[in-house]
């Protein structure tokens, strides 16, 4: 088993103060997993602590979708192949897009019903669609793995297939924090609940159905 | 049955610190005024006033010849020297984390234009080069330090989600710069009105710019012809974004050095000269440096200059500014309801923002100029100069602030609405503009020195008149001292009151 994330009974928090304690989690190549849990209890502490971690490559698609609002939506996606680039050819793409990167970014942002709005600027685009530019970043970016924090929360249920669809395809490991409990289940292999600054629940989602998230979310 | 529980109340009012602070620099203006030396010298002001108000009333555009050229020459100054130090500002920003970057930028930009093309001046002589680095050198002082706020202000969320291995050039350039573009773009178009201004009185000391005009205009009489060059002035400025567009900005850079004219010829060993004897403390130049005499005779130098010069003129600057600062906050309190709509109709609207518009748009150098012909030498000319100016400045500023005030629909009107609804509102804001050009108003203080007010200006001018570069090295770095003290006792006293930051533009 090729293991891509582990902590071993940590505490977790900003500055000192710890928001999750004793946390131990493995994480292999392949698996889907789904963070749930009540808003506030530590879903993108953990997140970002397993982002932080990993040596190699993953994309990052934050809760506050982490884009240039002046810049268009093909520059906010094609920054995630900065690093594939010398400087002078992504500075060349940042005043000039080349045809062969829109060509490249194109049927990804298609997919997820961007197609129109390729060069409007990030910050005119409504909440969702800004979120869905987020998510194209983090397909052209690739990597071992994608972690997002709560990716689909303004996006209908019909939209939400298709951006976890796409997901799918693109990142074979896939670790997203979510509120919805069924799209969770639907989606991912494995299920984390947090509640009380610690892991409550780590099954299957195949051994699950929706009561058994229940009591996650009760105070 | 128990009383009804009460709560006690302090029987006296208690002030909060702005209110105290306030109350505070009115006492030391009100002592600095005492102080002062005020007065109205001229044997009859009133018929000079009415021959000024006669040529305003008269402009004489045929009297200014090759017109065309002087408004072409005025723009080219600012634009390269504008351009050379946002460009070098820019590059300073970059590594403004750096204590000795920061020092070297407060120290530039506490030197005023005029004092740079002073220094200049005995290097390259009228050259144009002398004017352009005028601007360029004090700009980048402050257009670094104003990027670099800028720059570490910006919310950036996009750095987080760079990918790994991304180049530094991709990162800054993607994540860092697009979303602070706006800022620094309009900052830097403010920064260009500002060196409009700063061209145009560079004239007063030879380059051919509007000031030189203006300047032989004012000695001459002809007020008719200065009105003409100051009314050019208001419709270069007026006119400003219509004629400055984005798309045209790299022509005009381009252009402009062409525009310059030519100038006396830069000789190396002027440039030699003034670096290696010219600037060395007299008791140095040439004296055995292992000799104990020397030594005695340099602090002899020093304390005789400090003691006769650079104290009188530090007390002069003192005096003069706070007096002003206060001039200034209170003739801000005082005209930005002219321009708001909370108080006043489109009628005296108009007529208030004409007003504020001419005053902001003259620089303090010239409305000192004149009113110094009306009054003669005294701490007069220059108070009402450096407060009309800023307060005309913070006015308007504050008018547009006040407007943005959302009023109860039974809100009371005229003096109560003033005293209770608006000013309460804008008065921090208000404080933090005024902080924010303390620092200012103390470097044109001392820029009005040239004008015969004895601040320290006066000391280092005469002592460049004088040739003694030395002396006059010494005096401007007492006057930097000076005014990197103010800046930072003003940003102390900002922050103990938590004033808003947003007074750059001030």
């Amino acid at each position: 088993m090729n293991v891509l994330f582990r902590l071993n009974n940590e505490n977790l928090g900003y500055d000192g103060a710890a928001v999750l304690r004793g946390i131990s989690i493995t994480v292999a190549a392949g698996e889907r997993l789904a963070l749930v849990g009540e808003s506030g209890a530590g879903k993108s502490t953990l997140l970002s602590v397993l982002q932080n971690r990993y040596d190699g490559n993953t994309a990052l698609i934050p809760q506050d979708p982490g884009l240039v609002r002046s810049l268009s939506v093909f520059h906010n996606v094609y920054m995630g192949g900065l690093h594939r680039h010398s400087a002078a050819y992504n500075l060349l793409n940042l005043i000039w897009p080349r045809q062969r990167e829109i060509e490249r970014i194109r049927p990804i942002v298609e997919r997820l019903g961007l197609g129109d709005k390729l060069f409007e600027r990030a910050g005119e685009l409504s909440g969702g669609q800004q979120q869905r530019t987020a998510i194209c970043r983090a397909i052209l970016q690739g990597g071992d793995a994608v972690l997002g924090d709560e990716p689909v929360s303004a996006a209908d249920n019909h939209q939400s297939r298709i951006i976890l669809a796409a997901l799918g395809e693109a990142f074979e490991t896939i670790i997203l924090a979510m509120h919805d409990v069924d799209l969770a289940l639907e989606f991912s292999t494995r299920i984390i609940g947090i509640k009380d600054g610690g892991i409550a629940l780590d099954a299957p989602a195949g051994e699950l159905v929706r009561s058994d998230l229940d009591f996650l979310y009760r105070t | 049955m128990t009383a009804a529980p009460t709560i006690s109340a302090p029987t006296t009012p208690r002030y909060s610190a702005v209110v105290k602070t306030s109350v505070g620099f009115v006492a030391v203006a009100a002592v600095c005024l005492a102080f002062a030396d005020i007065s109205i010298t001229t044997l009859d002001p009133w018929s000079e006033m009415k021959r000024m108000a006669w040529g305003v009333l008269t402009p004489d555009f045929s009297a200014v010849a090759g017109l065309g050229m002087v408004v072409m020459q005025t723009i080219a100054f600012a634009l390269s020297g504008v351009a050379l130090g946002a460009v070098g500002g820019f590059l300073l920003s970059q590594v403004f984390h750096l204590g000795p970057v920061r020092w070297i930028c407060a120290s530039v930009r506490a030197i005023h234009e005029l004092f740079w093309a002073l220094i200049f001046m005995q290097m390259l002589g009228l050259s144009p080069l002398t004017g352009v680095l005028a601007i360029a050198i004090p700009y980048a002082g402050i257009c670094a330090k104003v990027y670099a706020e800028t720059l570490e202000e910006a919310h950036l969320p996009a750095l987080r989600i760079l990918p790994r291995g991304t180049g530094i050039l991709s990162a800054f350039f993607f994540a860092r710069l697009p979303d602070v573009w706006v800022h620094i773009k309009n900052y830097t178009s403010y920064r260009f009105e500002c060196g409009l201004r700063s061209s145009a009185v560079l004239g007063f000391i030879g380059l051919p710019t509007l000031g030189f005009h203006l300047e032989t205009a004012f000695s001459e009489g002809s007020y008719s012809e200065a009105a003409a060059l100051m009314i050019i002035f208001y419709l270069l400025i007026a006119t400003l974004r219509y004629w400055m567009r984005p798309k045209l900005v790299g022509i005009y850079v381009l252009a402009a050095p062409f525009l310059l004219g030519g100038g006396a010829v830069i000789e190396m060993s002027n440039i030699v000269r003034f670096l290696t004897v010219d600037i060395v403390p007299a008791p140095l130049r040439g004296a055995a440096l292992l000799d104990g005499q020397t030594w005695d005779n340099l602090g002899h130098w020093a304390g005789t200059l400090l003691i006769d010069q650079a104290l009188p003129g530090m007390v002069a600057t003192l005096l003069l500014s706070q007096i002003a600062l206060v001039a200034t906050g209170v003739l801000a309190l005082a005209l930005f309801p002219l321009i708001s709509e909370k108080f006043f109709g489109p009628v005296v609207r108009t007529v208030g923002h004409g007003f504020l518009v001419i005053m902001r748009s003259t620089p303090e150098f010239i409305l000192a100029y004149v009113f110094l012909q009306l009054w003669g030498p005294s701490m007069l000319p220059a108070i009402v100069a450096l407060s009309l100016h800023n307060g005309a400045i913070i006015g308007h500023l504050m008018g547009r602030f006040s407007d943005e005030v959302r009023l109860r629909p039974d809100s009371p009107g005229g003096i109560n609405l003033y005293g209770f609804e608006i000013l309460p509102r804008v008065y921090g804001q208000f404080l933090a503009f005024l902080f924010y050009r303390w620092e200012v108003i103390m470097r044109e203080t001392a820029i009005l020195g040239i004008l015969g007010i004895a601040t320290l200006g006066f000391f280092v001018d005469s002592a460049l008149a004088d040739i003694r570069l030395d002396r006059a090295m010494f005096l401007i770095a007492v006057m930097v001292a000076v005014n990197v003290a103010v800046d930072s006792l003003s940003r102390h006293i900002r922050k103990r009151l938590r004033l808003d930051a947003r007074a750059r533009e001030a």
